[in-house]
């Protein structure tokens, strides 16, 4: 770890804005080859363009330079050439469908007002957020606000059904799928509610057949998501979303007791789940149908439910083989959704697998990094959360690359960063900012501070008893940790001087008794989050 | 918890791999299978992106593909309506293509092998590939005198030129506009493929080349040859000509148009055919024997499966192993045999180029977008049907018939034709099939032309091939010989 061995950490915030140039011009490049390939003309507003998405990525910079100075330099490029690709394929849907008339020609310039929107609230979170731990005091806040963001398309009036799926919410004239943002509040929530909790579920209960099984009353909140998820499988006929969030938590789970029974339990219960849904709902059942047998003509013609639009992607990625027919070159309007779930497909039959496997790298790289941010990041909470972001980031392109490929059975997800879609573009670029967040922190390096620090809390008395905090609550029982959290803990205490109390708060008793006296006041209260608990602090 | 994380970050990579596999998978390894899979439209699609070859009549394209402002680039339009639908067929999105739209299919779309070093030239001039042009041997005049001719009436014309066996006419009714089916529309296409599927007549289908018909007397010319051929007969050979013959093993008997005499119990050969004695007929083709008929009818295009023009041809049959009775009503053209209208006017051809069969075509030349020649057909033997000396005694003997006999309505002033009229009972209590098949000028050949009427068209139960098809082929041949 960092802390053991005092070593000059280079901020990266230069090599940052390289990579910016490369990310950037892929972007306008390809808004530049679009235009070309379907209309033979350089798209009219290409300066505008090009100076906007310039401008948009610049801005985060600068903010990173001034409030995330030591956050990873690789996670914003990776986002904003990701964004840039996504872009330039909607725009040129946008194209094909603007010369056949369709009346959702407009989704290049909303994807672009999108795209502003989101990079402003990653702006917001990356100022207003100087501090990943603040979430973990925001535990059971963040669990409400998932759940009701979860079940919010079901509330009469509010929301609305889709292609099927009940997953959207419109009031006026916003629509928006509350299911990406409830990713992200589980996530905060899995992770504060774990770290807390890990050691009694990773070691209290008995052990059968080789496996610590918790006990029955650790079970209660786990079931509670396993029937969010199921619900949101049934009531909402949404297998992707219930899918991505069990794989969330099963990872938080795995990753805060490193029990793999939890993942085996896991499995059990959503394999026997969906096996149940599939036996007992037709159009689960047919998901599966058209996996197996995507290509049988019985079930390609079969209406709804039919493999058509499976078909149709596999035939544009075919059609477009190794190298592509080139931005503008396909018919990737022939894909229903081209823009949204199948962007892949378009992506495939454009770029050819070789542009394919190349955003697939990108992926690849953006993940890694979130993963390198959760294992160079101190606190338990934040190696909680960053994994848990990383992994849903990852995941989710699984379940929807996979199901575009048939790899796995299709559910509707739509690509991170890639995809049409608001909701799910401002969610991912709030995930981005977190990750950038912690990252900030997990490279900070320890010696510059403990020289401004050593003066006012004397190592030796200190470090003791902090190392209980760092291992999570109960530390008592934990034995394996404290080898790693002492070093970190003569590091970490000092730079927190100022918020050695909030450190506390999240890591001390307290936790044990704010979940009820946060849920006791929750019907009341909850309006802020951050007294209540410190209510229940002083109880 | 780095332990679980860097499990957790292989479990990642694994699936990215997984992942990358699949798009592999998908992309690469059935890519070809999925590209070739019929319920994929993008093949068709890149077609219609690029401009598909014209195909051109007498210097006229009669099917192009014009610049449209939608998501296909290229409508397929065609100039005149269902006079060339044997000719052209159909190119439609949804429906599949038919006749030289789908037997010239690759030169029309560029494909061609012979299109090789263009499409390579296009790739490195980054222009848009364009089909080829294909000219077809249509005589424009040819084509529409037997359109106006046959009018509503169910049927077909075919016109040779005899000495190359270019394809001068093709017509069959009903026709269609293809324009119909070239609609971009898939649903209203489909419903107009659906309507011409089921309409009377089957219009989609070509009656010149993919239907046959009993000949009826027009198979005489076959039975005669055969008897010429065989050394023992000549035009003046007497051959037995009863008003009622016979047919051995059965009690069946069989007579003359008419129920009449043929003008004797023995007339020559060729007064047998000028008044199309089918008495004679039955008696010679009796005698010369299935196995004579038999190779003779082969040597005339007679069962061949393998015919295209470019389009297939269907297989013109005489049966085998007949009894004797069988025999006598296939030696006139009933029962068994059976003949597209192409063959019938390929046996006149045969005839009217002093024996030698030339190999029928319908494409001329085949002309890149830059108008260099990428093939032109060379006429080609089919085979020697008959020998010149019966050639020309089968000619006189036509002669005769148009002169003065059956055939007299094909007559025209100043150029002598050859002809000879059938009239093909078919179904018990339906009018019979008109036949007529000829050719002209007698001495010097221009064109041989077959004209069937089915069902006696206009005329019905009155109909004979002399008074329903034979001003047909007239006005093909008048056409043919005024350009």
């Amino acid at each position: 770890m960092a802390s053991v061995q005092p070593h000059r950490v280079r901020p990266g915030r230069g090599t940052e804005l390289l990579l910016l140039v490369p990310a950037l011009g892929i972007g306008i490049a390809g808004y530049v080859l679009a235009g070309l390939g379907v209309t033979g003309s350089v798209p009219p507003h290409v300066i505008a363009y090009a100076v906007g998405t310039t401008v948009l990525a610049l801005v985060v910079h600068v903010v990173l330079r001034l409030r995330a100075p030591y956050a990873d330099p690789v996670i914003l490029p990776v986002v904003v050439a990701l964004n840039g690709i996504g872009l330039a394929m909607i725009y040129r849907i946008s194209i094909a469908y603007a010369a056949r008339g369709r009346a959702d020609a407009d989704i290049a310039d909303r994807q672009l007002a999108w795209t502003a929107i989101s990079v402003a609230l990653a702006i917001a979170v990356l100022v207003l957020l100087r501090d990943h731990r603040t979430l973990r005091r925001y535990t059971y806040t963040a669990m409400v606000a998932g759940l009701v963001l979860v079940l919010l398309p079901l509330v009469p009036g509010l929301g609305q059904t889709i292609n099927g799926a009940r997953i959207w919410v419109r009031v006026g004239p916003v629509g928006m799928q509350p299911a990406e943002f409830a990713k992200i509040a589980l996530a905060v929530f899995f992770a504060g509610y774990l770290v807390t909790h890990r050691d009694t579920l990773a070691l209290a209960g008995k052990r059968v057949l080789g496996l610590q099984l918790p006990r029955a009353r650790d079970l209660g909140p786990i079931i509670l998501v396993w029937a969010a998820s199921l619900v949101v499988l049934v009531l909402q006929r949404d297998l992707g979303t219930s899918l991505l969030f069990f794989g969330l938590f099963v990872a938080v789970l795995y990753l805060a007791t490193e029990r793999t029974s939890w993942i085996v339990i896991g499995l059990v219960l959503f394999v026997g789940g969906a096996a149940a849904a599939a036996a007992t709902f037709g159009h689960v059942g047919a998901r599966f149908d058209v996996w197996l047998h995507a290509l049988d003509s019985d079930i390609y013609n079969r209406s709804p439910g039919g493999s058509g639009q499976l078909v149709a992607g596999l035939f544009g990625m075919a059609s477009g083989g190794l190298f592509g027919t080139g931005l503008g070159q396909g018919r990737p309007d022939l894909v229903p959704f081209s823009y949204s779930d199948f962007i892949v497909a378009a992506l495939g039959e454009e770029l050819g697998l070789t542009g394919l496997l190349a955003i697939l790298l990108l992926y690849t790289i953006l993940v890694s990094r979130g993963l390198r941010t959760a294992i160079g990041v101190r606190d338990g909470f934040g190696k909680l959360l960053a994994g848990g972001l990383s992994f849903v980031m990852a995941f989710q392109l699984f379940v929807v690359v996979g199901g575009v490929t048939r790899l796995i059975p299709l559910t509707g997800l739509t690509t991170p960063f890639l995809a049409y879609g608001g909701s799910s573009l401002v969610a991912n670029w709030v995930i981005a900012a977190l990750l950038l967040r912690i990252s900030d922190e997990a490279r900070r390096p320890v010696p510059a501070v403990r020289a401004v620090a050593t003066p006012d809390i004397g190592i030796p008395l200190s470090a003791p008893g902090r190392s209980r905090p760092v291992g999570g609550g109960r530390s008592t029982g934990r034995t394996g940790t404290p080898a790693v959290g002492t070093p970190v803990v003569v590091g970490e205490a000092p730079v927190r001087t100022s918020t050695a109390t909030r450190a506390d708060d999240g890591d001390g008793p307290a936790p044990d008794d704010s979940p009820t006296a946060h849920l006791g006041t929750d019907g009341t209260s909850t309006t802020e989050p951050g007294t209540d608990e410190r209510g229940g602090r002083t109880r | 918890m780095n332990t679980p994380l860097r499990r957790l970050a292989t479990i990642t990579l694994v699936m990215f791999v997984a992942l990358m596999g699949s798009a592999t998978w998908v992309q690469f390894f059935q890519a070809e299978s999925l590209n070739t899979d019929p319920r994929n439209v993008r093949t068709l699609y890149r077609e219609h992106g690029n401009a598909r070859g014209p195909i051109v009549v007498g210097g006229e394209a009669v099917a192009s593909s014009v610049p449209v402002d939608d998501p296909f680039g290229y409508q397929r339009t065609y100039a005149h309506g269902d006079l060339y639908s044997a000719v052209t067929g159909f190119y439609s999105i949804s429906n599949g293509r038919s006749q030289i739209e789908e037997h010239e299919n690759d030169q029309l779309t560029g494909r061609s092998d012979q299109l090789f070093f263009t499409r390579i030239r296009d790739l490195l001039t980054g222009k848009r590939p364009e089909g080829a042009a294909v000219e077809t041997t249509i005589l424009p005049a040819a084509q529409q005198a037997a359109r106006d001719g046959l009018g509503d009436q169910h049927g077909a014309v075919v016109a040779l030129e005899p000495s190359t066996g270019r394809i001068l006419a093709l017509v069959s009714t009903p026709g269609f506009d293809p324009n119909v089916l070239a609609v971009h529309s898939t649903s209203e296409a489909a419903a107009q493929y659906r309507a011409l599927a089921q309409a009377e007549g089957n219009p989609l289908r070509s009656n010149a080349t993919q239907e046959r018909y009993a000949p009826g007397s027009t198979f005489k010319l076959v039975t005669a040859a055969a008897a010429l051929e065989s050394g023992a007969y000549t035009a003046d050979t007497p051959v037995p000509s009863p008003v009622q013959l016979e047919l051995p093993q059965t009690s069946a008997t069989i007579g003359n148009f008419g129920g009449g005499s043929c003008g004797g119990d023995q007339v020559t050969l060729a007064d047998a055919l000028r008044t199309s004695c089918n008495t004679a007929f039955a008696s010679l083709g009796m005698t010369l024997g299935e196995d004579a008929l038999r190779e003779q009818s082969q040597r005339f295009g007679f069962l061949d499966a393998e015919q295209r023009v470019p389009m297939p041809v269907v297989e013109s049959v005489f049966p085998s192993g007949l009894d004797p009775a069988v025999l006598a009503q296939s030696s006139i053209g009933q029962r068994d045999v059976q003949a597209s209208p192409l063959q019938m006017a390929m046996v006149a051809s045969a005839i009217a180029n002093g024996g030698r069969l030339m190999t029928p075509y319908l494409v001329d030349t085949v002309r890149a977008a830059d108008l260099t020649v990428v093939s032109r057909t060379e006429p080609q033997t089919y085979s020697d049907a008959v020998s010149a000396a019966t050639a020309s005694a089968l000619t006189q003997m036509m002669v005769g018939v148009v002169e003065s006999g059956t055939g007299r309505s094909a007559r025209i002033d100043g150029v002598q034709v050859a002809g000879k009229t059938g009239t093909a009972q078919t179904v018990e209590g339906q009018p019979p099939h008109a036949w007529f098949t000829a050719f002209a000028p007698a001495e010097a050949p221009r064109v041989a032309v077959a004209v069937i009427v089915e069902n006696g068209g206009s005329l019905g139960n009155e109909a004979t091939g002399g008074a329903v098809a034979a001003p047909i082929a007239r006005a093909v041949i008048q056409a043919v010989l005024a350009s």
